[in-house]
């Protein structure tokens, strides 16, 4: 006769989280996250008990009163009197703002000088090489000093714009370049006028519907139908008819010479301080771009290359069909972080005085109420935000354009 | 400029308890030099000369406290501050005390806790602007694009201004002085606007100051004095009475030329005070019987340390207006020294 013992349970003993191999691990994170956890509650005790101590407090009331200055660059309502949240959500917005006129041209920058830098031609590839090198190693912030500097020291001042004859007439009657910034006609929006914009949204929408049809055509029958021009059809003569039909509902605000003896009056001011932080912040990022968009292509193996070429494709198409949609699996990841960069970098701007959410916020508002922790908090919250929503986006589309197994 | 704020505030956070400890003065005497905010060059108050030597109005001020403390006017660590960085500087410790033209608010004194110890400059805001705009008054300045020191009263008062006339400006915030004035000369900018002061130092810099003019508006007060921070009264008093002796000094008629042979003794029992022959002032603050008479021999008495600095004589042209003695028709008035 049999007896089936079962084996002997192991009980668990304390000595086993030291000595066991599957429990000592876990026993060093907990050590390592308690130290973590009591080292921070240290800090934070020291820092409440010391501001006690100095008769100071965490408030963030000062949020809700005026701000008592003015902001140079305001995409929304803004004045003075306006509480430090509406200074903030100024910053904010500003930042935004340089961030995604920065992404948009250093992408495009970064893109052309990657691929040109692949060029066979040796003068394309060296001045490309040497862009590339020459912006990447010296720092942003110099750049923006720089360009701003040249920009107000070349361009002429916005006086030699003024009055019955001027030294400088305005370029085509509309647009007037002066260091100060740029001016250019604002359009003016007249009753009727939605008509017209929603008109030119829906032939948008018909544009690509039209270049998907013939994608589709292409691949189904073979049959190859024109696109550029049509699209250019589609896109702007339904909005000019219905423009004019509507009589003309949008008209040209253009920058007035006489209005006033300083500076130039109406139009749209693009400022001097924008325009240098968002060409600095481009081709600087532009070339740490065109370095991952060169990557990108090196890894694409020759052998796609050579049987593109095999079919019969110009080296164009080769690069557009062939090429750079592979490409995009390498370069994006490291994209999402150059992006990131110029979300970051752009706190720079208070170096040309530009107003972003540095400046007002972490700047003025910080200055003259004295709330430094809380506004520092408030600034790391918010660059906090952005990074991650910028990361999250960006990942998406990652997945979207990455290698699907099957 | 993020960071200083963040590591100043978190300095803030973890050295305002060791500075409770042990007294500023104390720690003054331990490291043998005073560290003194200054503001990062404006000539007449606070710039390093050819040499690399710190000169100017507010300098001398140090130099008087660090001859009092260290018997060594040129026992001072000028740490050069922004309009922005100067308060964390000195909220955090970084900076014993500073003299850096800084307006006295209610604000600054109740809410950030620092303790203004007098009045060393009677200022308000002013105007510059290119004499060939032809403008008169700062009410013309409608639409005009304004540079301005950013982090400082002058910012408030500019909007106020502006606003209680009913005109508009564009406002460019910039850090320094130094970076103004190149904008100001490029022309990105029509006026220049800061404490009248300031304005006149940063014209006699200019190529040709001629071709620049101050509007008469002053626009506001702006009583410019060295801080300390709150919570060490000793230290705060043994700076407001340095300041005080200079001023005193003045009125008194003690000058770094007489102060030898009036320190041998004199009739006037307040001249005999500060200078040490007579009572114990020196002991109250902590520190021996000459501490005045050096601070005064370090730069002079108050009006010799304008006169050198940014008095009439020099480039910057200062007349003394507020800045006389009370028994002058100004403003200055020492408390007694008893």
């Amino acid at each position: 006769m049999t007896t089936l013992t079962d084996p002997p349970r192991e009980s668990f003993r304390l000595s086993m989280l030291l000595n066991d191999t599957r429990y000592r691990a876990l026993t060093f994170q907990a050590i390592a996250l308690l130290a973590l956890i009591v080292a921070f509650a240290y800090l934070g005790r020291n820092l409440m008990t010391n501001l006690a101590e100095a008769g100071l407090n965490i408030s963030f009331g000062f949020l809700g009163a005026p701000a008592g200055y003015d902001i140079n660059q305001t995409l929304v309502e803004y004045n003075s009197q306006s509480t430090n949240a509406r200074a903030a959500l100024v910053g904010i917005l500003n930042t935004l703002l340089v961030s995604f006129l920065g992404c948009i041209t250093a992408t495009v920058l970064g893109v052309f000088a990657g691929v040109l830098r692949l060029s066979n031609n040796w003068l394309v590839s060296k001045l490309m090489s040497v862009y590339v090198e020459i912006f990447r190693n010296i720092p942003v912030l110099i750049w923006i000093i720089i360009i701003f500097t040249i920009m107000t020291a070349v361009m002429p001042g916005a006086r030699s714009y003024l009055g019955e004859d001027p030294e400088n007439s305005l370029l085509l009657g509309m647009f007037a370049f002066t260091n100060r910034g740029i001016y250019i006609p604002a359009p003016v929006w007249g009753p009727g006028s939605g008509v017209v914009v929603a008109v030119f949204l829906a032939s948008i929408a018909a544009t690509i519907a039209y270049r998907r049809y013939t994608t589709k055509l292409l691949y189904s029958t073979g049959q190859m139908l024109p696109r550029g021009w049509p699209s250019l059809l589609i896109l702007f003569v339904p909005a000019i008819i219905v423009f004019f039909i509507m009589g003309q509902p949008i008209g040209l605000d253009l920058p007035d010479p006489l209005a006033n003896r300083f500076n130039l009056r109406g139009g749209l001011q693009i400022g001097a301080p924008l325009i240098a932080l968002w060409f600095a912040l481009s081709i600087y990022t532009g070339a740490f771009i065109a370095e991952n968009v060169r990557a990108g292509i090196l890894a694409v193996s020759k052998g796609q290359t050579e049987a593109a070429s095999a079919l019969g494709l110009r080296p164009n198409r080769v690069m557009n069909l062939v090429v750079l949609p592979q490409a995009l699996r390498v370069i994006i990841p490291p994209l999402i972080s150059q992006y990131l960069n110029i979300t970051k970098n752009s706190s720079l701007a208070i170096a040309v005085g530009y107003a972003d959410i540095t400046a007002t916020l972490g700047g003025i508002t910080l200055n003259q109420t004295g709330r430094a922790i809380e506004c520092v908090l408030l600034l790391m919250l918010f660059y906090l935000t952005i990074s991650l929503s910028i990361s999250a986006i960006m990942n998406v589309y990652n997945k979207a354009v990455s290698l699907k197994e099957r | 400029m993020k960071n200083t704020a963040f590591f100043g505030a978190l300095t803030v956070a973890t050295l305002a308890a060791g500075a409770a400890a042990a007294s500023t003065l104390e720690d003054v005497q331990a490291r043998g030099k005073l560290n003194c905010g200054v503001s990062t060059g404006l000539v007449g108050f606070a710039a390093p000369d050819a040499n690399g030597e710190w000169q100017g109005f507010d300098v001398d001020v140090c130099r008087a406290v660090a001859a009092a403390v260290l018997n060594d006017p040129t026992a001072v660590e000028f740490v050069p501050t922004t309009g922005k960085t100067r308060f964390t500087a000195l909220a955090s410790g970084e900076i014993d005390m500073l003299a850096r033209n800084t307006t006295w608010t209610f604000s600054r004194d109740a809410d950030l806790k620092f303790e203004f110890v007098g009045v060393n400059y009677y200022d308000g805001q002013g105007f510059m602007v290119p004499k060939d705009l032809g403008v008169s008054s700062a009410k013309e300045l409608d639409g005009a694009t304004v540079c301005i020191q950013t982090g400082t009263t002058t910012e408030l008062n500019l909007a106020d201004f502006f606003r209680s006339n009913n005109i508009s400006y564009e406002p460019v915030p910039i850090e320094t002085n130094a970076e103004a004035q190149q904008q100001y000369l490029a022309g990105a900018c029509d006026v220049y606007t800061t404490d009248a002061s300031g304005l006149a130092a940063t014209r006699a810099t200019f190529e040709d100051p001629s071709a620049h003019v101050l509007l008469p508006e002053i626009i506001s007060k702006e009583p410019l004095g060295p801080l300390v921070r709150h919570g060490d009264n000793e230290w705060g008093d043994l700076v407001r009475w340095t300041l005080n002796a200079l001023i005193s000094a003045e009125e008194l008629g003690i000058t770094s030329a007489n102060i030898g042979e009036l320190s041998a003794g004199t009739n006037n029992p307040e001249v005999n005070r500060i200078l040490g022959t007579e009572g114990a002032l020196g002991e109250m603050l902590g520190l021996d019987a000459e501490w005045a008479k050096r601070a005064i021999e370090a730069g002079g008495n108050y009006g010799e340390i304008f006169a050198v600095n940014i008095g009439e004589a020099t480039p910057i042209g200062l007349a003394r207006g507020l800045n006389a003695q009370w028994t002058e028709g100004g403003l200055l008035y020492s408390p007694p020294f008893r």
